[in-house]
């Protein structure tokens, strides 16, 4: 039996220990048979709240977490876009002052500034999940792709996962190396230089610019969505030369192992980073992955609504 | 008014003196420097103290007018006294910005009130826009020391160029904040592992030492007197050392906080650890630290950056750059180069106070203590150890890099333009 | 200081067993619409034993499911950390099926009143039966056991610990009575 929970947020997999990750992955298992129940729900946030503050949009992650705080029984509440005024220049303390008032046990946050839920958490008695924050972490998504890949792999040890795209901007790309990392893959992150993050190979991740070199011998693709916006800021000249140097085709999969898996935090640019094809190809894990973001979100939820913690560092 | 200060530890290496004197003050000037002196008037018992030459701070940002939320005159002077400064040049990054002789005019008279030496710096440009130069002759009347367009790099290097030829022109010392905007495109810390680590957009060490590197040039062709403001890069520390043997009128300064912390300190996304130019890594600390002590470096300068703590509440990309630092400078230098045996105490007298007067080619009695000069001085207890806390400082803005710090070496007492405030 | 006691040993334990089993039996006449659904964790091994006893004596295995009811527990988050949470595993439709509730220890009544929350979301059985190998009394809620393998009278001080080799336990297997003694 790994350990038990003693941190009041989640906001990185850089702070947790192996043992941690293990126990999250494992709580995640025994959540995964709830959403196949004719009723889909367990009470086990009865009485609890949650707020949702997504200060940017997002469509897949708020869902996830809204429904699996729903099929725990929390009554939840959203704060989403625009309508929050942290965005406009509202200072943290104000918002936290909101939030506290509200009697919040937990509050999911998704924010454009790296950083921003840690700079919250501490400030507030309320548990704090990051939904992903700025360019550094996106947690529970690297716990899901984590599940997923232990779902068909039945390991993680080992394994080569190659990340392909823009690493630089990518929250889910840092999240996966640090959690990959600490449960003993082999990452390898590989796109365009103006795309790979400066010293990222004192991580203990693989950097290459040559996309054969990614795929060959993987046994997990995991591919990042490419940004229009990154081609009017120079980091590639086009959307049509990134797609001849790094898209997933059919062809170069041949290079990776026979039961490569292939992985996308969605949503996919169908035709740019990957074909049509391989998206709806015997490999792709992508409906996978979102089916077990709502037990991994479950059991974050569960394991952070416990009640005494160790006293927060 | 009459004042005796006895059996000081008088430090000033402008006039190599190093021992325990007495100091006789009448009518604002120094009537006698010596031992055994006698007074009918106030007398200080010092022993044990160390007296310095007032110091000097090249990079000041007071805020007024404009921003008097932040500080003021009136404030940040009271900061700067409590920090034994009895000078400082203001930067001209206020609203309306200082591109204009009676902006200047309304900075001294308050500063007069304190009172408080400032030496106002005059804009490089209209509005700081970067397209037209500033009416520096006008400026210079009003009494501005010298120019500079501080927080923005002049982009133009033909402006530039025509700004370094007038300001020479006029005697006007040229400071430079030296910074290419579109290679820091955006960043906010330090470009290398910490950022790919905390997921934050990084300057490169390149954004200063491109534009380090182009003024140096400017400089050569021009003659002007440059001086390159907090400057933080191993490799910037190499160019202005080039440009030094090469005998160009270039000086540097660097700021308390870059001359001793790094990058690490931005762990936990504290916005008070965000200022422009970023810290950096240990290798660039020891090469500054190493360039104070081969005189590369001329001075210690605060980059005193008041923010409210509404404005540093906000993310850490959204929070402003800057750091206050006129009421930790010298602990902070005291501690991390002179308790450590990095600087004698001369030396350091010499980056906070003498060179920084010669640099901005203050009259005599500025950076020493020499009789018959009006004197302007500060007494120190090296030894006494501190923490710094927000209620601990006087300046309107609480967003110092060393809160929690334990710093050695207090300011006791500061005379300036005759007043004389204790601690 | 800990006292134990022991109540019963391999022998006894495995004829009580034997005795629950023609008792489920007779009082449902049959295995038709039977399963059993053991308790994690000690419950599913006693399931799985009287599976076992039953496959025996009926010559048909009856369906066995396991519940885990710490999600359904009404004392969550009010000590420490979260409790483990462990797979449920009832892969047959619970629905018109006469279900055998299985527990080791039948205590405050607590466990079983989650254990029955969380069974009829799982669907409408005909009947739910408990069955507990000891009843050690103390009943915190209106619930009654069924079948019972052993009643032994204790003291809300004292602990009572069914030791099965599913468990991890070498040796004989017991049923222990112990007692925390103040020193």
């Amino acid at each position: 039996m790994t350990g038990t929970w003693t941190r009041k947020d989640l906001l990185g997999i850089r702070d947790l220990s192996r043992q941690e990750i293990q126990l999250l992955l494992e709580t995640a298992k025994s959540f995964q048979e709830i959403s196949l129940r004719p009723v889909k729900k367990v009470p086990a946030l009865r009485g609890k709240t949650v707020a949702n503050l997504f200060f940017e949009p997002s469509t897949r992650t708020r869902i996830s977490f809204e429904l699996a705080e729903k099929r725990l029984s929390a009554d939840t509440i959203n704060m989403v876009g625009s309508t929050s005024s942290m965005v406009k220049g509202e200072s943290l303390k104000d918002t936290v002052r909101n939030i506290e008032s509200l009697k919040v046990d937990i509050v999911v946050m998704r924010h454009s500034s790296s950083g921003a839920p840690h700079r919250l958490a501490p400030l507030l008695k309320a548990s704090v999940i990051n939904a992903g924050d700025g360019i550094n972490e996106h947690p529970t998504q690297a716990l899901l792709d984590m599940f997923t890949i232990l779902e068909k792999k039945k390991k993680l040890e080992g394994l080569k996962v190659s990340f392909i795209g823009d690493i630089l901007h990518s929250r889910v790309a840092r999240s996966n190396l640090w959690g990959l990392t600490k449960m003993g893959a082999r990452v390898t992150v590989c796109g365009p230089k103006t795309l790979l993050p400066p010293e990222i190979e004192k991580l203990g991740v693989h950097a290459t610019t040559d996309l054969g070199e990614a795929v060959h011998g993987a046994d997990v693709l995991n591919l990042l969505r490419i940004q229009l916006e990154r081609q009017t800021e120079s980091f590639f000249p086009s959307i049509r030369e990134y797609a001849t140097s790094y898209q997933i085709d059919r062809e170069i999969l041949k290079q990776a192992k026979p039961d490569v898996l292939i992985m996308h935090p969605g949503p996919v640019n169908r035709g740019v980073e990957i074909t049509s094809q391989v998206v709806d190809g015997p490999y792709s894990v992508i409906l996978d992955q979102v089916t077990h973001g709502l037990a991994v979100r479950m059991a974050v939820l569960y394991l952070l609504s416990g009640g005494s913690r160790e006293e927060e560092a | 008014m009459k004042l005796l200060i006895r059996k000081a530890h008088l430090v000033d290496p402008k006039n190599k003196v190093d021992e325990i004197l007495d100091l006789e003050i009448e009518n604002r000037k120094i009537i006698e420097i010596g031992k055994n002196l006698k007074s009918d008037g106030e007398i200080v018992e010092a022993e044990g103290l160390t007296l310095l030459p007032g110091l000097i701070d090249l990079h000041t940002h007071f805020r007024e007018p404009g921003f008097e939320q932040k500080e003021t005159i009136q404030t940040g002077a009271g900061a700067a006294l409590r920090g034994g400064f009895v000078g400082c040049v203001s930067m001209p990054n206020t609203n309306p910005p200082c591109d204009h002789q009676s902006v200047i005019d309304n900075i001294i008279r308050k500063a007069k009130e304190v009172p408080f030496h400032l030496f106002p710096a005059g804009t490089i440009s209209k509005v700081r826009e970067g397209k037209e130069l500033s009416e520096m002759a006008d400026l210079k009347r009003a009494g501005i020391w010298a120019v500079t367009d501080d927080g923005d790099w002049v982009k133009d290097p033909l402006l530039m160029r025509r700004a370094m030829e007038y300001a020479s022109m006029l005697g006007l010392l040229v400071i430079s904040h030296c910074e290419d905007r579109r290679l820091s495109a955006n960043g906010v810390m330090n470009e290398g592992l910490m950022s790919t680590q905390l997921g934050l957009k990084g300057i490169p060490d390149e954004s200063e030492e491109v534009a380090v590197s182009r003024d140096i040039q400017l400089a050569r062709l021009t003659g002007a007197r440059l001086h390159v403001a907090h400057i933080s890069t191993a490799r910037s520390v190499q160019l202005i050392r080039e440009a030094k043997v090469k005998g160009l009128l270039v000086t540097a300064e660097v700021t308390p906080h870059h001359l001793s912390l790094t990058e690490e300190a931005v762990e936990g996304y504290n916005t008070n650890f965000k200022m422009n130019p970023p810290l950096r890594n240990r290798e660039d600390v020891e090469a500054i630290q190493q360039a104070l002590k081969d005189g590369t470096i001329d001075c210690i300068a605060t980059d005193h950056a008041p923010h409210t703590e509404e404005e540093k509440m906000l993310e850490f990309d959204e929070a402003p750059f800057g750091v206050i630092g006129l009421e930790t400078a010298l602990a902070v230098s005291l501690t991390e180069l002179v308790h450590s045996g990095k600087l004698s105490l001369a030396e350091l007298v010499v980056k906070m106070s003498t060179r920084p007067a010669e640099i901005l080619h203050l009259p005599r009695g500025f950076g020493e203590i020499r009789k018959g000069t009006e004197a302007g001085f500060t007494l120190v207890d090296l030894n006494r150890e501190w923490t710094v806390t927000p209620e601990e400082l006087v300046s309107k803005s609480k967003n110092s890099c060393f809160i929690g710090r334990k710093l050695k070496g207090k300011v006791v007492s500061t005379l300036c333009m005759g007043k004389r405030w204790t601690y | 200081m800990k006292k134990e006691k022991q109540v019963c040993d391999t022998e006894i334990l495995r004829r009580t067993i034997v005795r629950m089993a023609h008792e489920i039996l007779e009082r449902n006449k049959g295995t038709k619409d039977l399963c059993l659904i053991g308790i994690r964790t000690g419950g599913a091994h006693l399931a799985h034993r009287l599976q076992e006893e039953i496959s025996k004596i009926e010559k048909s295995e009856v369906p066995l499911g396991v519940v885990d009811i710490t999600l359904y527990r009404d004392d969550l988050s009010e000590r420490g950390p979260q409790a483990k949470v462990r797979a449920t595993d009832i892969s047959f439709d619970v629905t018109e099926k006469k279900v055998i509730l299985v527990d080791d220890v039948l205590y405050t009544g607590r466990t079983i009143r989650a254990a029955l929350d969380a069974l009829i979301d799982f669907g409408r059985p005909q009947s739910i039966q408990l069955a507990v190998l000891v009843d050690r009394g103390h009943r915190e809620i209106p619930i009654k056991a069924d079948y019972v393998g052993k009643n032994i009278p204790t003291s809300p001080s004292e602990t009572v610990e069914v030791r099965l080799k599913e468990e991890g336990f070498s040796g004989d297997e017991l049923v222990v009575v112990s007692l925390e003694e103040k020193s």
